[in-house]
């Protein structure tokens, strides 16, 4: 057992052990403080396949700004009786039996699929990212597209994300104008 | 990383995957749904990354979808945590089992 193994098994044991904490657990709070640790962990997976960016990106607008959203609506919801809800039994075994499906399907899925070779060069590092998300054209790495037949060679074109990076920008602005608008305090009538 | 191959991320991947449509299947807690929504978006996370590490043809692919798909999860969640503030404020619950309003 190497360092990355040993590593992998720690880190996705204990997303796994915190994602079965989100589900099980009755109190709010309490599934708060498992989905940080569930996040945290995925991003310690994202370090380890060697995408440093992608979870430095996670940790910090996942567990930095969505988490920290999510905690201010618990505390300005979650008080007496709303705290802990409780789940019909009926509704365990359906939701239950629904969630073993579709793990049963996907693990299936994947032990079909087999294992490619990884090649050992480092994953495009911010430089890269960065001139592909401005649109600079000859950021496209040269690996051959998977899924295709082996003799039948296609070539890729240059592949940009600046349409993309603008329209999820924009998104993110309406969609936070949107949020303040919803979420304004109203102002009471007078009775 | 040679050792370890494709096929532990993505029984990670579907393990989170299978908990987060269980906690939205069950929760009655709105905010509870919206965190088995956050759970599922980082399963398909895990799998776009591991392919960009595991797929050559994916390197960049994968590490730009992960981050789309991490901005878009933050704006879901605060459209998502404004509307449930705002049918806190006009019904005083979040108990999903009660928006029933357009019910007929």
């Amino acid at each position: 057992m190497s360092l990355p193994v040993v590593l992998f098994v720690v880190v996705a044991t204990a997303t796994a052990v915190s994602a079965v904490g989100v589900v099980v657990s009755r109190n709010v709070v309490r599934m708060a403080v498992w989905l940080l640790f569930t996040l945290i962990g995925v991003s310690l997976i994202y370090f380890l396949l060697g995408a440093e960016f992608a979870g430095a990106a996670q940790l910090i607008v996942y567990v930095g700004g969505t988490l920290v959203l999510v905690v201010f609506g618990v505390m300005l919801t979650a008080h007496g009786p709303l705290r802990e809800l409780r789940t019909r039994q009926a509704e365990w075994i359906v939701g239950g039996s629904l969630g073993a499906a579709l793990f049963v399907l996907l693990v299936v899925v994947s032990l079909k699929l087999g294992s490619p070779q990884p090649d050992e060069a480092p994953l495009p590092g911010t430089h890269t990212l960065g001139l592909s998300f401005l649109g600079v054209g000859d950021t496209s790495p040269a690996g051959p597209v998977s899924g295709v037949p082996a003799d039948k060679h296609i070539q890729r074109t240059q592949s940009s994300y600046f349409l993309p990076f603008e329209i999820v920008s924009v998104h993110l602005l309406v969609v936070l104008v949107g949020a303040a608008y919803l979420a304004r305090a109203k102002r009471r009538v007078k009775s | 990383m040679n050792e370890l191959g494709l096929t532990p991320f993505l029984l990670l991947s579907a393990f989170l995957f299978a908990c987060g449509v269980t906690c939205i299947a069950t929760k009655r807690n709105a905010i509870g749904i919206l965190m088995g929504v956050e759970l599922v978006l980082n399963a398909a996370n895990v799998n776009l990354v591991a392919f960009a590490r595991f797929n050559s043809g994916f390197r960049l692919e994968g590490q730009v979808f992960a981050l789309m798909v991490v901005v878009l999860a933050a704006a879901e969640a605060a459209i998502a945590l404004a509307i449930i503030l705002n049918f806190y404020n006009n019904h005083a619950t979040v108990d999903v089992d009660d928006a029933k309003d357009l019910k007929g």
